[in-house]
């Protein structure tokens, strides 16, 4: 395929898995957590972008597969004592194959419907889970810390999974290039502008939406079991926090929608400037509140983010930032 | 299975239902009108709720003599938060005006914590009660449901008899048409902007007088209102009034049958599948 | 004949669109067909490229029946249409919309070569000083060849033209028309729907006439232009309808 060919697409995976690695390199543990944390909103911005970016279908409930990939991952590990990785992947596997039995009926709906379903989606997970006992009902489950002997005990647990996000990150903007950049990509660009005409060019909307929406619902699903399995305790409220999918939505407008770069930026931007909000004394109280100023600036004269804008004004950066 | 209780159970949530139905009909009526999810919805739900808090608290004012004012600070605040956030975008994308109202959102619960933090608050009231036999009912929900019919009633009222109502709902209709025709719609926008928020300011008042609550209650309520609109017809306020009924009566009458906790997961089930199903609501949409 | 149409209707409630609609279609000819608005014309494309299903009949498409097939299954088989009120991929350029054609028409070509196929439709089209302008921005007459080149980027047997010619001045309507003769020479079956009538009479092999859903006259554009009915619903006087089948395109 054209795309490993491509240069852009591997600067930008050693850019990331250069600075992903400095913590590593450098011994500090402290920054390895905020980089844990900054790499997992940067997966959970660029699946979002991979539905909605793409195809143009606003997934308010996308967390919903971070959460289930959390669950069974937390799951496999607790009850079967389970290898991390292998629980992980098949978390990731349960939440696509969600996601492709969902999407056929879901991905039908057009615009606010859609959206309003995924929120639906999302609130019937998360009920359900508070009540399903086998998953520790509304309490959730907890590691019993010999859980991580397997691995060496836990401060050797929190450095593997450090490994598996930086894996993941790597993997999910990989297949971020790979979906945009294929004729497959075309293909959901073309029905993000007009459904209809690209069904006559063709295309099959039905099919390829709900294949980007299984593809979508992978990396999140593998992040969150990355996620609870370094935290130790997993519950319903924390799994399936509607907030966190919307506000990796503001990371994807804020990076620039539809683009590989845009979400990994605003992932990181939306991530540091909430750190300084939250911890400076003055500002901490209104952090929401200038969060929330900072959206609608952008929505309203930015749309096209961070990238998209400098990707309009500068064409000969246009290669290097896709 | 007690009879009294079940009887005790629906009427009850029959009532709570008119109330529900009174706060979806502001969200249905701004999307009916001009096609946006207002995700600011629960804020405004809350406001409505501090309103009456502050005016009682502060000021001694009766909760039902303050609704006037809540008429009036709904309004106001519907419109400015209009031309703020909805009025340059108003013709783009979905995704922009929900994201727009989203921000509306985390601004006014980022405001709304500042002054009056998370802390759970309660309105001291108390209309007495009726007895029929052993079936108690508050005075409290009876205003409510009162108000609550009132509203509505005053809303069809302005709707079908007044011209402003008549030139909102041509705009609803055929904006192009109507501007055609004269009309001026951005005002027409704002006002019906306006009048949701208004709306869903009256339920938060009226729920205050019905349960403690805090600023972050807005959220379980705005999810409740999604429910309700999709149950009842996107865009049609009548839809959302059975709707809230509907959900009212189900939330009460399913405790009989399942434990409390189980509910939502019905709510979101059934949510779901009237999206799949039947995604103009079991009324029509609008 | 590569394209039959039995005794197709379309209902819309209570609103017939078509009535027992039936005509043929022959391989490498340019099939017009003429109606007053409203007669069903486009409702009559939608039927055949699978937007709507027919309410009745059935269609046949190289001997196969593609009754009740959507509108991808119809552009895999070799069926490509425009739009009549044009419906460019706005946020795409000119090349991108193009490549969408190629990739996904009835070859299904691969990326790489799909842009080839692209580069050679939009040189044929005459957009190749606008290939990487965003279609958007292109103005009316660009965006309908941009809707050709798009249509024929797919490599179609036979393809539906939507009134190609609407909203065109004078000029604009010669060069769409010598572009239309290229495709025909190409040996693509046309079908189209035009309201201007010197076009269609001169270009179209046979002429097919529509009012309120139901044929009301089949046959060269000699024949249909001095045809009572056609000239009763719509031409109004035969000598007129003379003039324009001796006029120049």
């Amino acid at each position: 395929m054209k795309t490993l060919t491509n240069l852009p697409f591997w600067l930008v995976l050693l850019v990331v898995a250069a600075l992903a690695s400095a913590p590593i390199v450098m011994g500090n543990v402290t920054m390895r957590e905020d980089f844990f944390f900054i790499l997992m909103l940067v997966i959970l911005a660029s699946s979002i972008n991979i539905i909605m970016g793409y195809t143009g279908y606003v997934s308010f409930g996308h967390i919903v597969f971070f959460g289930i990939g959390g669950y069974i991952a937390f799951y496999l590990m607790q009850t079967f004592q389970a290898h991390f990785v292998l629980a992980a992947l098949v978390g990731g596997g349960v939440a696509s194959l969600i996601a492709f039995l969902m999407g056929s009926a879901v991905l039908r709906l057009r615009g606010a419907y859609f959206a309003l379903a995924t929120i639906g989606i999302n609130e019937a997970f998360r009920s359900f889970v508070s009540n399903f006992e086998p998953f520790g009902g509304s309490i959730g489950m907890f590691f019993n810390f010999s859980v991580y002997d397997a691995y060496g005990g836990a401060k050797n647990a929190g450095q593997f999974a450090y490994y598996a996000m930086v894996a993941l990150v790597l993997a999910t903007i990989a297949a971020s290039f790979l979906v945009k950049k294929s004729k497959f990509g075309l293909g959901l660009m073309a029905i993000r502008e007009d459904q209809d005409a690209a069904q006559v060019l063709g295309i099959n909307p039905a099919r390829m939406k709900v294949i980007t929406y299984t593809i979508s619902a992978f990396f999140p699903a593998v992040a969150g079991a990355i996620f609870f399995f370094k935290n130790g305790i997993i519950e319903p409220g924390p799994a399936f926090e509607l907030h966190r999918s919307i506000e990796a939505l503001v990371m994807v407008m804020l990076g620039g929608f539809g683009t590989v770069t845009g979400p990994i930026f605003g992932a990181v931007v939306y991530e540091r400037l909430r750190g300084f909000l939250i911890t400076n004394p003055t500002l901490s109280q209104a952090h929401l509140v200038i969060a929330g100023a900072l959206l609608l600036i952008i929505v309203l004269f930015v749309p096209a983010g961070l990238i998209g804008w400098l990707r309009q004004r500068f064409t000969a950066v246009r290669r290097y930032l896709e | 299975m007690n009879i009294e209780a079940l009887i005790a159970s629906t009427f009850d949530g029959l009532m709570l239902g008119f109330v529900f139905g009174l706060m979806a009909m502001g969200l249905t009526l701004i999307f009916g009108v001009m096609k946006v999810i207002n995700l600011g919805h629960g804020p405004f739900i809350v406001m409505g709720m501090f309103a009456v808090l502050v005016m009682n608290q502060n000021f001694g004012i009766n909760p039902y003599l303050g609704l006037v004012v809540v008429i009036l600070l709904g309004l106001a605040t519907g419109i400015v938060v209009y031309f703020v956030s909805l009025h340059r975008v108003i013709n783009s994308p979905e995704l922009t005006t929900l994201l727009a109202t989203f921000a509306v959102n985390m601004m006014l619960i980022g405001a709304l914590t500042i002054v009056f933090s998370t802390s759970p608050r309660g309105l001291d009231i108390s209309l007495g009660s009726l007895q029929f036999g052993k079936v108690t009912i508050l005075g409290t929900r009876v205003m409510a449901v009162a108000i609550a019919i009132a509203v509505t009633i005053a809303l069809y009222f302005f709707l079908y008899r007044t011209r402003q109502g008549k030139s909102i709902r041509a705009v609803a209709n055929n904006r192009g048409a109507a501007e055609l025709m004269g009309i001026n719609s951005t005002w027409m926008l704002a006002l019906s902007f306006g009048i949701g928020t208004m709306l869903a300011m009256i339920s938060g008042a009226l729920l205050a007088t019905m349960f403690s609550f805090t600023v972050l209650s807005g959220g379980g309520l705005e999810t409740k209102s999604f429910v309700i609109v999709v149950l009842g017809g996107l865009g049609n306020p009548t839809g959302a009034l059975f709707g809230g009924i509907i959900i009212g009566l189900l939330e009460s009458m399913t405790t009989i049958f399942m434990p409390v906790s189980w509910v939502p997961v019905l709510e979101f089930v059934v949510f779901i599948l009237i999206l799949l199903v039947r995604p103009n609501g079991i009324f029509g949409a609008r | 004949m590569i394209l039959t149409i039995e005794n197709v209707s379309k209902r819309f409630g209570g609103l017939l669109a078509l009535d027992k609609v039936s005509l043929s279609v022959k391989e490498g000819e340019i099939f017009g067909i003429i109606g007053p608005n409203g007669a069903g014309k486009t409702t009559l494309f939608n039927v055949i490229n699978g937007v709507y299903p027919p309410t009745g009949g059935r269609i046949k498409f190289r001997g196969e029946d593609v009754t009740g097939l959507q509108p991808f299954d119809m552009s895999k088989r070799g069926l490509a249409r425009t739009y009549q009120v044009v419906r460019p991929l706005t946020e795409l350029s000119v090349r991108e919309n193009v490549t969408v054609g190629a990739c996904f028409g009835r070859e299904n070509l691969p990326l790489e070569k799909a842009e080839k196929v692209a580069d050679e439709v939009i040189d044929f089209v005459g957009l190749s000083t606008r290939r990487d302008m965003l279609a958007g921005k292109l103005n009316v007459a660009q965006k309908k060849r941009l809707e050709m080149a798009r249509a024929l980027a797919a490599r179609p047997i036979v393809i539906l033209l939507d009134e190609v010619l609407a909203g065109l001045n004078p000029n604009e309507v010669a060069d769409m028309l010598t572009v239309v003769r290229k495709i025909r020479d190409q040996g693509v079956t046309i079908i189209m729907i035009e309201h201007l009538m010197h076009a269609v009479m001169n270009l179209s092999d046979r002429v097919f006439v529509l009012d309120y859903g139901a044929q009301i006259a089949e046959g060269t554009p000699q024949e249909v232009s001095n045809h009572p009915k056609v000239i009763e619903a719509y031409l109004g006087d035969p000598k007129v309808a003379q003039r324009f089948l001796e006029g120049s395109a």
